[in-house]
């Protein structure tokens, strides 16, 4: 019921924020604003469905930025450089991407450190790696990638629905029913809210954590991919920070960082959030660039504050009908 | 018996040892100095130099995670007092630049404290917050653009010498000095330290333990507007898209190389800052050896996970193991 108050609330605050958006810019509501914002938010959509369930286990994937920075290259090199068939370099970059993610996992479950700094590494070494792969954007000129770009679904309106912001919508309902529909999410859930609990529960936490890591990894791999097709290059600087974003959109969305209670469609609203301060700020023009970071900064205090609040209020929702038990004992 | 070695701080002082040697392996004048214009030139002295604002930012961060806290917004706030000083060194003398730096950074620190400390929320999220909007804050100041000053004073601080040794260095060492006589000269680091051990715990045992997150993160602000002052009077100007990017994670990585948990606990200044000089120390010697800069994260990902795998409680066994075997032995 908490988990459901905090997406109301996200959601809220999207419809008010879009509604004022375009009571100012009566251009805003229209579907090619709304399908161009699907399609420039896109990968991160996607990387933030697998930074929803990490959050929610506890823990925190600080290395995804680097990791689709990573994927670029790699995409671009393979396609263009070693010849490659596109969609064997995809499936290529996505098997290392996992076999990352179950690295990270297995280090932070099998050494007991923290996965903050864990990941902080993984951030370290998958853009050293991609720094190593090429310092230049490489364009990236393969049929394929013309072809998705030009494929999308009319919208009445004149939105163009693309082909990556399909990719995103199905990639996060796809996540949605995993987390919410499956054992393995319930035990994503589980390990959030108590890692020693769930352990109990003959739950075994060692595969989870490292099943979790891996599907962020994927997951930011994926969104590698799709940023390569928005791109159409591959360019080791690519996605620099996009951690940040990342997490804001999630925190936004009403996952609790320290685990245990989050949902993606509420990281979708967050996501949205975001994409919407920016579009206002292109409308506007007169605004300047940094207000998106200053505006992301306040929208995130307040949502946290928030969340704060309705847990003080829970927790005292809760402590009433302990206290009140003794004095209606008596009667 | 016959060799006591200290336990701590050994292995970060063997670390910096070897890194140092393999600099001179690498170029073989890497201890060469020489005086000029009343400073100290030499390979040594730049790794000094230049590891300055992170071993700064370390003095503020070890106490900050030395309560079981982190804070992501350094870099940020850098960002900002460097736009503050940038911009009122032309027309203000060094005092009043200096101290409404420092204010910034003071306040920032507050702002993260009573975040963390009153609101009790989540350091890790209560700083990201000022992580995300302070670069937007310091573009505020800077309007956007990159702000250059020529104010001798300002520049004194980040390019000047006192008795042979640049400035920013003899900054850093009095703020080790002034942080270590206040908190390990009284109870106040053993304090913060229970407070990371068990925060419950110390506050039933009558500890302020919000007064002392509190001004953890304050100091932890202030440390970090100086660093980010040198850092703009290094350069004679402030960018607020890049002064201190990134600077967060060397100061966090410099806390743990130093021994510090990210649990919280026990923490020691002086190693965090010898990780913060085994991390310029890389750079420098990366630099100097020839091979491409971009083979430094690498590098960094492979010291951060030897430091990790070393401090991991499973092989804090495994050590333990060894040594009651060496005693049994003895």
């Amino acid at each position: 019921m908490k988990a459901s108050t905090s997406v109301a609330i996200t959601a809220f605050v999207l419809v008010a924020g879009f509604a004022l958006c375009a009571l100012q810019f009566p251009n805003i509501a229209s579907t090619r604003v709304v399908a161009n914002l699907l399609t420039d938010n896109a990968f991160l959509g996607i990387v933030a469905a697998g930074m929803t369930f990490v959050i929610i286990s506890g823990g925190i994937d600080l290395s995804v930025g680097s990791v689709i920075g990573f994927t670029t290259v790699f995409t671009a090199l393979a396609i263009e450089r070693w010849g490659i068939p596109p969609l064997a370099a995809f499936a290529m970059v996505l098997v290392l991407c996992a076999l990352f993610g179950a690295a990270m996992g297995t280090v932070i479950h099998v050494f007991e450190l923290p996965p903050f700094i864990v990941t902080l590494a993984g951030m370290f070494l998958a853009r050293g790696i991609s720094f190593l792969l090429s310092t230049e954007s490489i364009p990236i000129t393969a049929p394929i990638y013309s072809a998705v770009s030009d494929f999308a679904i009319r919208l009445p309106g004149g939105g163009r629905l693309t082909a990556i912001a399909i990719a995103m919508l199905v990639i996060l309902v796809l996540c949605a029913l995993l987390l919410h529909l499956t054992r393995f999410g319930a035990n994503v859930y589980a390990l959030g809210g108590s890692r020693a609990a769930t352990a109990l529960m003959g739950i075994p936490v060692g595969s989870m954590t490292i099943r979790i890591y891996m599907l962020s990894s994927v997951l930011a791999g994926l969104a590698g991919i799709v940023f390569s097709f928005y791109t159409a290059a591959g360019y080791s600087l690519s996605a620099v920070g996009v951690e940040l974003d990342t997490i804001a959109a999630v925190v936004i969305g009403g996952t609790l960082l320290t685990g245990g209670q989050g949902s993606v469609i509420g990281t979708f609203l967050g996501v949205l959030i975001q994409g919407m301060i920016q579009t206002y700020i292109n409308f506007d023009g007169t605004l300047s660039s940094w207000w998106t970071k200053i505006a992301t900064g306040v929208l995130l205090f307040v949502f946290i504050a928030l969340q704060q609040g309705l847990m003080a209020l829970a927790r005292r929702s809760s402590l009433k009908p302990a206290g009140a038990k003794p004095a209606g004992a008596p009667t | 018996m016959m060799l006591r070695i200290p336990r701590r701080g050994f292995a970060q002082v063997l670390a910096l040892i070897v890194i140092l040697m393999i600099n001179r392996l690498v170029s073989p004048q890497f201890f060469n100095l020489h005086l000029q214009d009343g400073r100290l030139f030499g390979s040594v002295i730049d790794v000094l130099n230049r590891g300055t604002p992170v071993a700064l930012l370390s003095l503020g961060m070890v106490l900050v995670i030395a309560t079981g806290g982190i804070d992501l917004s350094v870099g940020a706030v850098m960002a900002i007092a460097g736009a503050t000083a940038a911009s009122l060194a032309d027309t203000h003398s060094l005092p009043v630049v200096l101290a409404s730096a420092l204010a910034v950074g003071l306040t920032c620190g507050l702002w993260n404290g009573i975040l963390v400390a009153v609101l009790r929320i989540q350091p890790i999220v209560a700083t990201l917050i000022l992580m995300v909007a302070g670069r937007g804050i310091a573009q505020l100041i800077t309007e956007g653009r990159i702000v250059t000053f020529t104010s001798p004073d300002l520049v004194w601080m980040g390019n000047g010498a006192v008795l042979g040794l640049p400035t920013p260095v003899v900054i850093a060492l009095g703020m080790l000095l002034v942080t270590a006589a206040v908190v390990r000269g009284s109870a106040l680091g053993l304090l913060i330290e229970a407070t990371g051990g068990n925060a419950r715990a110390s506050e039933l045992s009558g500890v302020g333990t919000r007064a002392m997150i509190l001004s953890v993160y304050v100091w932890c602000g202030l440390c970090a507007s100086l660093a980010g002052v040198i850092a703009a009077a290094d350069i004679m100007g402030a960018d607020a898209n890049n002064a201190g990017l990134w600077l967060e994670l060397d100061a966090i990585l410099a806390v743990v190389i130093g021994g510090t948990s990210l649990f919280g606990g026990r923490f020691s200044l002086v190693l965090a800052v010898a990780g913060a000089l085994i991390i310029q120390a890389m750079n420098t010697g990366i630099l100097l050896s020839g091979y491409p800069p971009e083979l430094n994260l690498l590098v960094k990902a492979v010291v951060v996970l030897a430091v990790l795998l070393a401090q991991s409680p499973r092989l804090g066994d495994l050590s333990r193991f060894t040594a009651r075997w060496r005693r049994t032995k003895s």
